[in-house]
């Protein structure tokens, strides 16, 4: 059995082993405790040529990996907290993700950005935040959320062998999730999507990254209550092809969408609203919902927190909630 | 540490010829050649915008002309050069056509990028010009990085990042110098120091007005020169390109120059410019092409209608690679979708 953590560091080895051009740069990348058991040891193994830890300028490091990939390289940014890295935006979402395009497809920028959400446990606002739906906004930045263990190796390789910017964002909450892996396949992450994670009849519940496992429990959970849950794991948000979940509606009748992040403008209102356009009206058996955060800072105490992410029994309370509404109908 | 541009920032100073015989003929007249290229193509995207025929923006470097030339000089198509909005003149001086600046100015398939970006997002790495942006200070890291990764290739490559002091403002700029004098990058900071960001005299923005005291902090090498005279621009990039390629680390030039035209497109700015209706016309004095003509014609390597035959070849050379790029096709409409994601096969595409 391989843990979620130690996937992503299977990862990285067969990335530095197999792949001289690749490097990873970022803060933390010395420190045992900044990315969990994700990197260590890896500058003892591939030298802190290869894994270099940076000064506190997310900005300059972050261009840094662009001007490298431009030129031969296929470096691995890390950002131990998505939080930091809105100080790099300009160079992710305004440089990196538009080379391509502005320069008549004539150049490639082949690097990962790896952006960790790290919540819960008091840390608050600025520590908490899964900003994936803003990143997943922009042409030309292909974003990944891995939800199992062979998502976070194969999908951190796919993210670094892709010619393309890459969001890779894996989540501490996942870490200790483990499962036997695969041999390891190098993917075209340009051929990857969203896959179905379990089978059922009844709901099709969606979910990206830890939502995806949530998904997977609140199916557990519902199996007691004689529903069947289909569960689609995101994997991959821009670009964004939904026809997988297309597909599993079309059958079920019935979508709900779970989501870490904030509820306005975020990926479960996009997965709705691209199915409910493919979906035509008489299939739906009941409108298709979402459970996300609410549109609320991350808060430090405790029982705010209890409140505040979503779990896979409240998520089970409202999918009988909603079958409970349609009975009654 | 230099704290004060002095002497550089009065334009009564530095206006005589420049001394043109550590070039000799064959450079001088080179150089003159490449300057004279970037004057007239820039008037003659002034008139461009003026007509209404060229729409993107247009931020134009006449009066700037021999920093980049100057500059150019020691670098080669393997080297990486990164610029900001204001890049014809690089663009020119690395031996870029002028068919295809024009070219993407104009939106055209012909152009250095397609007509996918336009006067201010040059690409042309057969000449080793990676990329322009408008984001200020945005290629300074990105530079950096091409510095980084030279540095791991083993070789003698060098980046080389061009902005201007309005771009020694922005946060990025600074922590680039961190990490370039920290990671000891083969990178060359040249500073146009043309007074203005936008509209706003730098004596507004700063609290002294020379940019080289940030590479004194960094602890690295810093010149500062007049940057209308070629000659001193080349001599003092040299010793920091050779001092870059050998292992020696980053080091700034700071090179004093004045832009006759506004902030963007054809006009000069002088309705909206602090300080400028003064000094536009006592800066034009400082003319960076008439000094290199005035010191080739005083050192007797070529008559005034050696230069003058000289101008006029450059005047038909830009007029006939105008016509091409007006006759040149626009871009297939699929490009729009096609070049979102990369379809190139390898890195560097020269």
């Amino acid at each position: 059995m391989t843990t979620y953590s130690s996937a992503i560091l299977e990862g990285y080895r067969y990335l530095l082993t197999n792949h001289p051009n690749v490097f990873c740069i970022g803060q933390g990348l010395w420190s045992p405790w900044y990315v969990g058991e994700t990197m260590t040891d890896l500058e003892k193994d591939f030298g802190t040529a290869r894994i270099i830890d940076t000064p506190v300028s997310e900005q300059a490091c972050t261009g840094i990996a662009l001007g490298a990939a431009l030129t031969g390289y296929r470096p691995v940014v890390t950002h131990p907290r998505m939080d930091f890295a809105i100080l790099a935006l300009d160079q992710i979402v305004n440089q990196a993700a538009k080379w391509s395009s502005m320069f008549g497809g004539q150049t490639k920028a082949p690097v990962t950005y790896r952006l960790i959400i790290n919540r819960g446990g008091e840390q608050g606002a600025q520590h908490s935040q899964a900003l994936h739906a803003w990143l997943a906004h922009v042409p030309g930045l292909r974003v990944v959320m891995p939800a199992t263990p062979a998502d976070a190796r194969d999908l951190l390789i796919a993210a670094v062998m892709s010619d393309d910017p890459v969001a890779y964002i894996d989540d501490r909450w996942l870490y200790e999730l483990d499962s036997e892996l695969p041999a390891i396949r190098e993917l075209d992450l340009s051929q990857l999507g969203p896959a179905i994670l379990a089978e059922g009849s009844d709901i099709t519940l969606v979910g990206a990254g830890y939502s995806a496992h949530l998904c997977v429990q609140t199916r557990e959970l519902l199996a007691r209550e004689g529903i069947s849950c289909e569960v689609i794991d995101l994997r991959v948000l821009n670009p964004f092809e939904p026809s997988v979940i297309v597909e599993s509606v079309q059958a079920t009748g019935r979508l709900c969408v779970i989501d870490g992040g904030w509820r306005t403008c975020g990926v479960a209102g996009e997965v709705i609203a691209a199915v409910a356009e493919k979906v035509p009206p008489a299939t739906w058996r009941m409108s298709p919902f979402r459970i996300t955060l609410p549109d609320a800072p991350a808060p430090t105490s405790k029982a705010l927190e209890d409140i505040y992410y979503p779990r896979a029994d409240g998520i089970r309370d409202a999918v009988l909630v909603a079958l409970e509404r349609e009975v009654s109908r | 540490m230099t704290l004060w541009l002095g002497e550089l920032a009065n334009p009564l100073a530095f206006t005589g010829p420049v001394d043109a015989d550590p070039l000799g003929a064959e450079l001088s007249f080179k150089f003159l050649e490449r300057m004279i290229v970037i004057r007239r193509v820039e008037e003659t995207v002034a008139q461009m915008v003026a007509s209404g025929e060229a729409k993107c923006p247009c931020h134009l470097a006449i009066g700037q002309e021999a920093i980049a030339v100057g500059v150019a000089a020691h670098l080669n198509p393997r080297d990486r050069v990164f610029g900001a909005h204001r890049s014809h003149s690089i663009f020119l001086a690395l031996g870029g056509k002028p068919e295809r600046l024009f070219g993407e100015i104009l939106g055209k398939d012909s152009g250095s990028s397609r007509g996918m970006g336009g006067s201010m997002h040059l690409f042309e790495p057969s000449i080793g010009l990676l990329g322009t942006v408008p984001i200020v200070a945005a290629t300074v890291p990105i530079a950096a990085g091409a510095a980084l990764a030279a540095k791991m290739d083993g070789g003698s490559d060098i980046a080389a990042t061009f902005f201007g002091d309005g771009a020694t403002e922005e946060g990025v700029f600074h922590e680039t110098l961190n990490v370039a004098a920290v990671k000891q990058l083969p990178l060359l900071f040249v500073c146009e120091n043309n007074l203005f960001s936008s509209h706003l005299h730098i004596s507004l923005r700063q609290p002294f007005d020379s940019v080289v005291r940030f590479a004194a902090a960094n602890g690295m090498p810093g010149k500062l020169v007049d940057g209308n005279d070629v000659v001193t621009v080349w001599k003092t990039a040299s010793e920091l390109v050779a001092r870059a390629r050998n292992g020696g680390g980053p080091a700034m030039l700071e090179a004093v120059t004045y832009r006759w035209l506004g902030h963007v497109g054809h006009r000069d700015d002088i309705d909206v410019g602090v300080r400028r209706k003064d000094e536009l016309g006592l800066w034009k004095k400082r003319d960076p092409i008439e000094r290199l003509a005035h010191g080739i014609v005083e050192s007797g390597m070529y008559t005034t209608a050696d230069l003058e035959a000289l101008d006029a070849t450059v005047v038909v050379a830009v007029n006939t690679a105008l016509d091409k790029a007006r006759r040149a096709d626009y871009p297939p409409t699929s490009l729009l979708f096609d070049a979102v994601y990369s379809r190139v096969a390898d890195g560097r595409t020269d």
